[in-house]
Order: C-alpha cells, then structure tokens, then sequence
C-alpha cells in the first residue's frame, strides 16, 4: 500500500493544534477563542482517525464520533452564552467578562 | 435499718437541693427556694437522727458499718469504689455537720433575705452540704479526696459569693491557690499510701497497717511520709501554719458561710482527716510530733494575732485558725477523742459566734468595725446574750462546753502518753489569750457609749429566723460539753466512751500496753483519792481556768475598767504593737517571697518571652509564611482565561519534554 504516511497527518494535526493553541491564547474576541478551540479539537480528530489507519483499529473512529457529539453539544450551548454574553455587554471581549473574578 | 442499708439517701438530698436550686431557683419565689434549701437539709438531718436510732442497735462486729454501691475507677490493682461507712467518728461528724447546716440555712433566710443570688447561695449551701457529707462518709481515700476537692471549690465560690466586689473574688481565689498547695501534699500522700498498701480503702490499709511496727521517732518511714504527706492537706484546708493566711481573708464571704464553712465544718475536715487516718499517725512518731507542734504553735500564733485585729470578723477567723490548732494538738498528742470532742464543741460556739456577728452586723448595718461599734447590749439582747455565752464557752470558764473540750486537750497534752510540757505551755498561754481577745470583742462591741452614728444607724434585733438558731446554737454550747461532764468528778467520759473503739482499734501493740497500765493508775489514783469534790475542785481551778479567767481580768481592766490603760500600754510597746497589729506581715513576707517573684516570672519569663515571643511568634510566623506565600502566589490566579491557557501549554510541553528526555535518556 502505497499510500501516505501518517506522519504527514501528525505533523498537519501538530501545526493545525499549535495554531490553535495561539489563537486560543492571542485571540480577544469570543467567537475567534471559541474558534481556536474548535480548531484543537480537529486536530485532535485528525490525529486520531491518521492513527485508526495506520493500525487498522476502529477505537480512534469511535473516538472521533464522540468528539463530534461533543463538539456540537458545546456549539449550542457556547453560541448561547456567547449570544447573552453579547447582548448584555454589547462587547465580545473575553477581558470584560470578569463579573466573578476577585 | 431503713437508713442504714440507704446511707446514699443522706448524700443525695443536698445533692437534690443544691440541683433544683441551681438550676431552677432563679426563677423561683423565694419561699420555694427555702422549701428546696432547707427541707433538703432537714430531711438529711432527720435520716441522720434515724441513722443513730438504728446505729446503737448494731453490735461491736458490725462497726464500722460498709455499704458498697458502685465500682468507680478500675485499672488493674488500683480500684475506687463508690462506698459509705460509717462508724462513731462518722456518726459524730454527721450530726455535727447536718444539723449546723441546718441552723445556717434557717439563719440565712433572714441574713440573705436582701441579697441578690439568693437561690444561687442556697445552692452553692446544700452542695457544699453534700461534698461535706460525701468527705465524712467516704470509705476510701479517693472518694474522700473528692469530698475534700469538693467543699474546697463550695468554699470558693462561697467566699467570691459577691464577685463583683474584688477582693471577695480575690479572697476566693487565695482561698483556692492557698489549699491547693496543701492538697499537693496529700494528694501525693494518697499515691504513697496506695504504693504501699496496694489499696486506697481504709479498712484495708488499717489492717494492713496493723501489722507494721512503730516507726522510730527520727527518721522518716513509709508510715511517717504518708502522715506528714496527709498532713500537708490538712495544714491548707485546716488554716494551719503556714498556710493559714486565706482563712482571714475568707472572711469576705457572707457571713452565715463563714459561720458554716470557715469555723464549724469545712476547716475541721484536716483534723476529720487525721483522726480518721489514726492507725498511721500512730505509728508515726515524729508525724505526731509534727501534727501537734503546728498545732499548739498556730493555737499560739494566731491567737496572738486575734488581739488586735478592730473587724469582728477577723477576730473570729484568727480565733479560727487557733481553736484548729488546739484540734490538732490533740490529736498530736494522740487525743483523738478529745480532738474531735473539741471539733464539736467548737463548731457550736464558734458557729453562734459567727452567727451573732453576723447578727451584730446586720444590726449595725453592716459594718464590721468594732472601733465603730459599742453600747449595743440593750438594743440587741438576744444576739447580746448568745455571743456571751458562746464568748464563756470559747474562753473556756467552767460549765461552758469549751471548757471541757480544751481541758481535756491540754490534760492530754501535759499528762498523756505523749505529753509534752512546751506544748502544754503553749496551749496554756494561748488559752489565756483566747479568753483576753474574745472578752475584748464582747466589751468593745456591746459594753460602753457608742461609737457609732446614732442619727444615721438604726440598731434593730435581727428578725426571728435569725435569732432562733443563735438561740439553739447558744443552748448547745452550754450544754454540748456535758457529755464529757463525768469526767471531773473521776466518772467515764461518755462522749470519749462512745468514740473510743474507733480510736482503740489498730492501736499499736506497746502503746496499747501503756495506756493499759495508765489507765490502771489512774483508776488505782481514783482509787487513793475518792473524793468526788476535790476531783471537781482541782479540775475548775486547774491551769488553764486560771488562764482564762487572767484574759478575762484583763480585757475588762483595759476596755471597761480603763480604757486609757490599753492606749499606754499600746504605747509602750510600740514596736510589738506595730508587728502584731499588722499580722506579723506575712502576708507581705508571702508576698515578697512567692507572690511577686511568681507574678514577674509569669509576666516577663512566662508571658512576654516564651508565649508572646516562642508560641505566638510560631503561630504568627507560619501565618506569615503563608500569607507571603500566598501573596506572590495569587498573582497567578489572575482571572484572565489566556494566561492560564499559557499555563496550561507551557505546562503540558514542560511535560512532553520531559518524557521525551526521559524516553531518550532509556
């Protein structure tokens, strides 16, 4: 089989994380955090489902699914706090969200 | 034989008193408080009056009679049972105890009736009661200890009864620290006793005691260590020296207290103690010797300082703390009975003589200050009356009980097995100085002009609750020394023939033989000289008649006869004047020597160097440690989800990086 190898995949996967991890970190705005952590997750997935090939196992498949689920469950419920967050503050900035910090 | 298998009833009704007073007095009118206080004691003396009845009809083998109820304490050998006896000492003690309760209880509804606290006094009252009666009738030493712990704290919280006023608090907590050190002695002596005896009842170490011989007369034995260790309590809790100094100054407390607990009962406890302990006293020589010359010498002492002391109460304290002493000679010279017939005696008169100046306060509205009094014998004749006779009882003149008891302990101590004639000597003066310094109380109070303001102090007889007792007091210290009244005339004794096989039980073999042999001549003495007259006719014009009746002359020479003679006489012997009038300044030799060197080693050593320096400084440190800590620290926590984004990255390549040096490095 003559196909590629996976270390491509992990490489894409450790930059497609690393640029996540920045963003997550540089990024004010709540929706480009929220993006960032989508862009981990990804990553994350696509390490999984490179790994799942290369040893013929269908656990990092599973895996991934659940990681979907969950990526979507926290859509909802993240766009819905974003949405108040936004309303009531008319700011999408993560630094003025400090109502319970001492 | 109700009583008898029920001794705890006679316990538990002061006990019951004193817990419903406590706890629900407060709110209680004030004829329900007296129902609780009194009734509770009355019914206790009632039990104790039945308990006689029943007592005679026991025979010889039955006394002392033991009653068992529970076990307390169990560690291996060492065993405490919760457990009564009662034998003629005790039967004694309780009468004494309950019914002068008694009377003090009835006399406080009246002296009380004004005060605030009123069911918490009758309270503190019937507890004390209890504790008294649990020391009595304890079989063992521990619980004898508790009884002894027990009325030492009623004392205290007697004496400090108007804590607001600080020096009665003060007095209480002297009261308190004084017999403490005491209570070291015999708490010790307690240990030593069960290291030696494998047992803390008194029935077995007395057997066990029995079988060891007498001690030598100067070295200190086992036997001789424990009595002296024994003593040591009885000197605090007994007022003798050197730890007499809180009796006085206990005198803050209301006085029906200190009629009760500072003259007939609670400061009788330590010669309670010793007589009880006999069997090792005994056989313990030098501890005797002790015993009596502390006693003989504090008769002396104190009674020297009761002359010139201008508060009716310390006057009486001092006359305390010398009639103790007395008790305590008595005992040292192996007169137990007469010790404890003294104990009697002197808890009736010196309880009326607290009582009637309590009377004479109450009269006087409340001062106590006998240079302010004066003049009071027609305005108050009962109290007059019963003082006086209390006052020839004390002093000792002929056909008064004091006379009986204290003759008895100085024939003891000039003419007994152990007699001693410095001791005698001593009892004597003192004797005589007793008469002067009571008769000078009588003459300055109640005899000449008065000295108080007579527009502004409205003297009155005190009411009938009051003056009934005095009255029943005053009949009894007539008349309680009769018992001892056959005696003079070369007769038996009944109250030394009712208590004597408490005293000749585990007597030591030779002494036994002695006694024997002196009793047999003075029988054959009786036998040479049967006149009954001149038995009598020596006895009421023997030494310490003489004595007292010298006192009495001259307390009315200096204070009726001549009131200038007692200013020049003060003036020619400034210097002991001086020395006496302040009590020899022991307190303030106390107070230099232990008092102010512990409080500066407390406040400087103790408090600013190891606690505020030492305990709080490692306290505080690692406060500080940790605040310090904490204040760098919390600058992490700074609220902001992208720095702990960072830290959560930098942290997880810290790690990756290291389980890559550490997969390499393998």
């Amino acid at each position: 089989m003559n196909a590629v190898p996976v270390s491509y995949y992990l490489v894409l996967s450790a930059v497609l994380f690393g640029l996540g991890v920045v963003a997550f970190i540089f990024k004010r705005n709540i929706i480009a955090v929220y993006m960032a952590i989508e862009l981990m997750l990804n990553a994350v997935n696509l390490a999984f489902v490179a790994f799942a090939r290369a040893w013929n196992q269908l656990d990092g498949l599973v895996f991934v699914f659940f990681v979907i689920v969950v990526a979507a469950a926290e859509a909802a419920v993240g766009l819905a706090i974003v949405i108040t967050i936004a309303q009531n503050r008319r700011s999408l900035n993560v630094e003025d969200v400090n109502l319970l910090k001492f | 034989m109700f009583v008898l298998n029920h001794l705890w009833i006679i316990l538990a009704l002061p006990l019951l008193g004193a817990a419903t007073n406590g706890l629900l007095g407060w709110k209680w009118p004030k004829w329900a408080v007296n129902l609780a206080g009194i009734g509770s004691v009355s019914l206790s003396f009632l039990f104790v009056l039945e308990l006689v009845r029943e007592f005679m009809q026991l025979n010889a083998a039955q006394i002392p009679w033991f009653q068992r109820y529970f076990n307390w304490i169990s560690a291996g050998v060492f065993s405490v049972d919760f457990a009564l006896e009662v034998d003629q000492l005790t039967i004694v003690m309780l009468l004494v105890v309950t019914f002068v309760s008694l009377l003090v209880h009835i006399y406080s509804t009246g002296y009380m009736a004004h005060e605030g606290g009123y069911a918490r006094f009758f309270a503190y009252l019937n507890l004390f009661v209890f504790f008294m009666l649990t020391l009595v009738m304890a079989a063992n030493l521990i619980l004898m200890f508790v009884g002894w712990e027990g009325v030492g704290l009623c004392s205290y919280l007697l004496i400090g009864f108007w804590f607001l006023k600080k020096v009665a608090a003060d007095a209480g907590k002297k009261a308190f620290i004084t017999t403490r050190l005491g209570d070291f002695g015999f708490t010790v002596g307690i240990l030593l006793a069960f290291w030696t005896f494998h047992s803390i009842d008194f029935g077995t170490i007395f057997d066990r005691v029995s079988s060891m011989p007498v001690e030598s007369a100067t070295g200190i034995g086992t036997l001789t260590a424990i009595s002296l260790l024994l003593f040591a309590g009885a000197v605090g809790k007994s007022a003798q020296l050197p730890l007499y100094v809180w009796l006085p100054d206990a005198m803050e407390g209301p006085t029906p207290v200190s009629a009760l607990i500072h003259a007939a009962t609670m400061v009788t406890a330590g010669v309670y103690m010793v007589a009880r302990m006999h069997p090792l006293y005994s056989r313990a020589p030098l501890a005797m010797f002790v015993v009596a010359l502390v006693g003989a010498v504090t008769a002396f002492y104190s009674a020297t300082i009761g002359v010139l002391q201008t508060d009716i109460k310390k006057v009486l304290a001092y006359s305390t703390v010398s009639q103790l002493g007395y008790m305590f000679l008595a005992c040292g010279v192996g007169a137990y009975a007469a010790g404890i017939f003294h104990l009697m005696t002197h808890a009736f008169f010196k309880g009326l003589l607290f009582l009637a100046a309590g009377s004479v306060i109450h009269a006087v509205g409340g001062e106590q200050d006998m240079r302010e009094m004066g003049g009071l014998r027609r305005k108050i004749p009962v109290t007059y009356w019963t003082m006086l006779l209390a006052t020839l009882a004390i002093a000792g003149i002929p056909g008064f009980s004091g006379f009986f008891s204290k003759d008895q302990i100085l024939e003891a101590a000039g003419a007994g097995p152990r007699a001693n004639l410095w001791l005698w000597l001593l009892g004597l003066v003192a004797a005589g100085i007793t008469s002067f310094y009571v008769f000078r109380l009588i003459f300055l109070t109640f005899f000449g002009l008065p000295r108080y303001n007579e527009n502004k102090v409205h003297v009155h007889e005190s009411p009938r609750n009051m003056t009934v007792p005095l009255v029943i007091l005053a009949i009894c210290s007539v008349a309680g020394g009769w018992f001892a009244a056959p005696h003079l005339v070369g007769g038996s004794d009944y109250f030394e023939s009712f208590v004597h096989p408490v005293f000749a039980s585990y007597q030591p073999q030779p002494l036994v033989a002695q006694q024997e042999s002196l009793a047999g001549a003075a029988s054959e003495a009786a036998g040479v000289h049967p006149n009954p007259v001149i038995e009598l006719a020596r006895a009421v014009t023997g030494p310490p008649v003489i004595a007292a009746a010298l006192g009495l002359l001259l307390a009315w020479w200096f204070y009726i006869r001549k009131p200038d003679a007692a200013k020049r006489a003060i003036e020619s012997m400034r210097g002991l004047h001086t020395l006496v009038y302040n009590k020899y300044y022991v307190d303030e030799i106390y107070a230099a020597l232990f008092v102010r060197p512990l409080l500066w080693i407390s406040t400087n050593v103790l408090w600013h160097t190891i606690d505020e320096g030492l305990i709080d400084g490692a306290v505080n440190g690692a406060a500080h440690v940790s605040r310090g800590a904490g204040g760098r620290l919390r600058k992490i926590q700074s609220g902001n989800a992208r720095s702990y984004a960072s830290w959560v990255v930098i942290g997880a390549v810290g790690f990756t990086v290291l389980l890559l040096g550490l997969w390499m490095v393998r």
